[in-house]
């Protein structure tokens, strides 16, 4: 008898161990790790040439001294603003650029498709040096193709100031991902059956209640997704601000973001030189910030989203 | 784990370096430096001079990036493997590589005598009790002018403040040229050709930064508030769009010929004049009063020390000595415009504008950047905090008082002064 259950019992399946370990270990070195240095780091300082426990005492000057504070309120105020306006801008208008591009009657999606994707595999530095120059008041071409509309009075130059600032920076962000909403979205139209739209057209759904009634429903969990995407890349971003703004973030630190700040404060700047204990504490608080945000979503959002299948 | 890399394959480079060089009698000295730009000008011009005086001693000159220089000389000193002389750099840097026991003190070598007081200050221990790099070059703030469109409007280098916007206005009504070539984004502009530059006038040199630094003033008193009011009334004559001008944009549109005047410093004379299509002059920043004594602003910028475990002290002392002597610091001022000698002989530059620039030596008081030394240690960091308040006061975000009060808050949340 034993003989024979040992004999059902299923063979070790080793090789499920074995193809995920690769991926586990190059995660765990390149991903976890560093996660949990940057953690212990931000519980230390530099006392004496000597790294010191201290506990929280770096995450108490951060929001104790009134200095530090308000620099990270700012940042982190900032960072909000160009979260929503990333979140109100960039996916509405790219489930718009979606819907366009599959529809039947277009011609040319498919120049359109790569046109408005190809910002988002340019490079942060392209991206941003290209920017400065179009909205360059001494060289730029803005100015001039509003004189040639007669409607040069509207143009300021906006990355200069600093009520602006971040509204431009936004909204450049926004032109350059675009192309992220507008291809999965556009990925999630294409993958509704025929026989649904056809159910509906027997039923009188077309046009744009048809959108709304049939295709939006059934995109919902794509658009999820999208925003926790936008959400973990906005809170994370940097690349676009440095290059565009300069680490200092100007003017004024009006564009001055999470990651800048970080920035700031973990490599140093000019004369200031970089404090990695308290840059680690503000990465933590980062950290911290997108775990809330993905939290929030996946709990409350994700799990009350309606899946359909067909 | 990077640097351990980096040392180890520096330390492979200087050894096969070394191979190379012992077949000679011959004393190699190396020299450690980030000015890989000036490159050609040591090989060329100022090596073969000293070796030409000095038979028996070969000097090497291997040049890093800026960006690089920094980090890889701190992993050659620590694993023992740096050249025998190393460019420092001003202040904290180089002070710095000294606390750690690198840099080798150099007040018994002779020609320190040539340098000024102000001229060390850059590489001294903040006693000021001993030196550590022999000074080579610093660089002086003014104003740099198109002379052609000076000509045209009639206007001579104004020497006041009332004239200097005298001649503003002018250049502005005739509508030309834009007065002045400057911007407000990349906010060091307002803070280094702006604040730092026409500043020592008001706050009189080293008395104002000496006070600041132990703490006799403030940089909300008045004589530290006036730079920004200044700084305040420049920006209707600094064209459109200057919010979103940077620097390379003010430096086009000066040697463009589109712009009369540009607060700048004389580091920018190689680079103008080879782009520059009109004759330039240049002026050191206007007088608050006619007949007020003059300050200049002349930032140290680089020096030359000793490594402290270097295996031929001698030789490296007869070449620092040779550096701080008269003929290295005219060859050196000729090689590089705009980079002067910091020595107290007397040299002749031969690029005019350059020669312009170090005239002005002879009636000012030299000073530096008030904020370079001891005040920009903490949190926030002063030079940081002035790029801001400079860029604010000009676009109108802050009034100069409202500046000057915000800095000296700043200061005062790190700096106690020895009282």
């Amino acid at each position: 008898m034993a003989t024979e259950a040992t004999m059902k019992k299923p063979p070790r399946r080793w090789h499920i161990g074995v193809f995920l370990l690769p991926a586990f270990l190059i995660y765990t070195a390149i991903m976890i790790l560093p996660l949990a240095g940057t953690l212990q780091f931000s519980l230390f300082r530099n006392i004496d040439q000597h790294q010191t426990f201290v506990g929280l005492e770096n995450f108490r000057t951060l929001f104790g001294d009134p200095r530090w504070a308000d620099g990270f309120w700012n940042a982190l105020y900032n960072n909000v603003i160009f979260f929503i306006i990333n979140m109100l801008v960039q996916n509405p208008v790219g489930i718009l650029l979606a819907a366009l591009l599959s529809s039947s009657k277009l011609r040319f999606s498919a120049f359109y498709r790569t046109a408005i994707f190809v910002p988002t595999i340019l490079s942060f530095v392209i991206v941003g040096f290209a920017w400065k120059l179009i909205l360059s008041p001494l060289w730029g071409v803005a100015p001039d193709l509003l004189n040639m509309i007669g409607l040069k009075s509207l143009f300021s130059p906006w990355l200069g100031m600093e009520k602006s600032a971040l509204v431009t920076i936004s909204l450049i962000s926004v032109w350059q991902f675009i192309g992220i909403p507008m291809m999965l979205i556009y990925a999630a139209l294409l993958t509704i059956p025929d026989e649904v739209i056809e159910a509906a057209e027997c039923d009188g759904i077309t046009g744009m209640s048809q959108f709304w009634k049939i295709k939006l429903p059934l995109i919902l969990p794509s658009i999820g997704i999208i925003s926790i995407l936008t959400f973990v890349g906005n809170f994370n971003a940097f690349d676009l601000i440095y290059t565009a703004q300069g680490a200092l973030a100007g003017p004024n630190y009006s564009t001055d973001i999470l990651g800048t700040f970080l920035y700031r404060a973990f490599f140093g700047f000019q004369l200031q030189i970089g404090d990695p204990n308290m840059g680690a504490a503000i990465a933590t608080m980062m950290f911290l910030i997108i775990l809330v945000g993905v939290g929030i979503y996946l709990f409350f959002v994700q799990t009350r989203l309606r899946r359909y299948q067909f | 784990m990077t640097t351990k890399l980096l040392t180890a394959l520096l330390l492979g480079a200087s050894v096969l370096g070394y191979a190379g060089a012992a077949y000679a009698d011959d004393v190699t000295l190396t020299i450690e430096s980030w000015r890989n730009d000036d490159t050609q000008i040591w090989q060329e011009q100022i090596i073969p001079a000293f070796e030409k005086a000095n038979p028996g001693i070969k000097v090497t000159f291997a040049a890093a990036a800026p960006t690089e220089y920094n980090a890889a000389l701190n992993a050659k000193l620590a694993a023992g493997s740096a050249g025998d002389l190393i460019t420092c750099r001003p202040f904290d840097a180089s002070l710095d590589l000294y606390d750690k026991g690198y840099l080798s003190p150099l007040n018994d070598l002779k020609g320190m005598a040539n340098f000024s007081e102000v001229a060390k200050v850059a590489w001294q221990t903040d006693d000021g009790k001993t030196t550590f790099c022999v000074p080579m070059a610093s660089v002086i703030h003014g104003f740099i002018y198109n002379t052609e469109a000076f000509d045209q409007l009639g206007i001579k280098p104004p020497k006041t403040h009332d004239e200097f916007m005298a001649a503003l206005k002018k250049i502005k009504d005739d509508g030309t040229f834009i007065p002045l070539a400057m911007g407000t984004k990349d906010q060091w502009e307002a803070a280094t050709m702006g604040w730092e530059n026409i500043g020592p006038n008001y706050w009189h040199g080293e008395e104002g930064r000496k006070a600041l630094i132990a703490g006799t003033a403030k940089l909300s008193d008045p004589e530290f508030v006036e730079p920004f009011k200044i700084l305040a009334g420049w920006a209707p004559y600094m064209g459109d769009g200057f919010q979103a001008q940077s620097y390379p944009d003010s430096q086009n549109l000066f040697t463009l010929g589109r712009a009369a005047i540009y607060p700048s410093g004389s580091w920018e004379i190689s680079v103008f004049n080879k782009q520059a299509q009109f004759k330039m002059g240049a002026f050191p920043p206007p007088l608050p009063n006619e007949g007020d004594k003059c300050y200049l602003s002349d930032q140290p910028d680089h020096a030359i020390g000793m490594n402290a475990k270097t295996k031929h002290p001698e030789e490296a002392k007869k070449f620092l000595e040779w550096v701080a002597s008269q003929q290295f610091a005219e060859l050196y001022g000729n090689a590089l415009p705009g980079f002067f000698p910091l020595t107290n002989e007397k040299v002749e530059l031969k690029d005019p504008l350059a020669k312009e620039f170090l005239s002005w030596r002879q009636n000012c008081e030299p000073t530096l950047r008030a904020t370079y030394q001891i005040l920009s240690r903490g949190t926030p960091n002063l030079e940081n905090e002035v790029w801001v308040e400079s860029a604010n006061v000009i676009n109108g975000i802050d009034t100069p008082e409202a500046a000057g009060k915000k800095l000296q808050d700043g200061l005062d949340s790190w700096y106690k002064p020895a009282k």
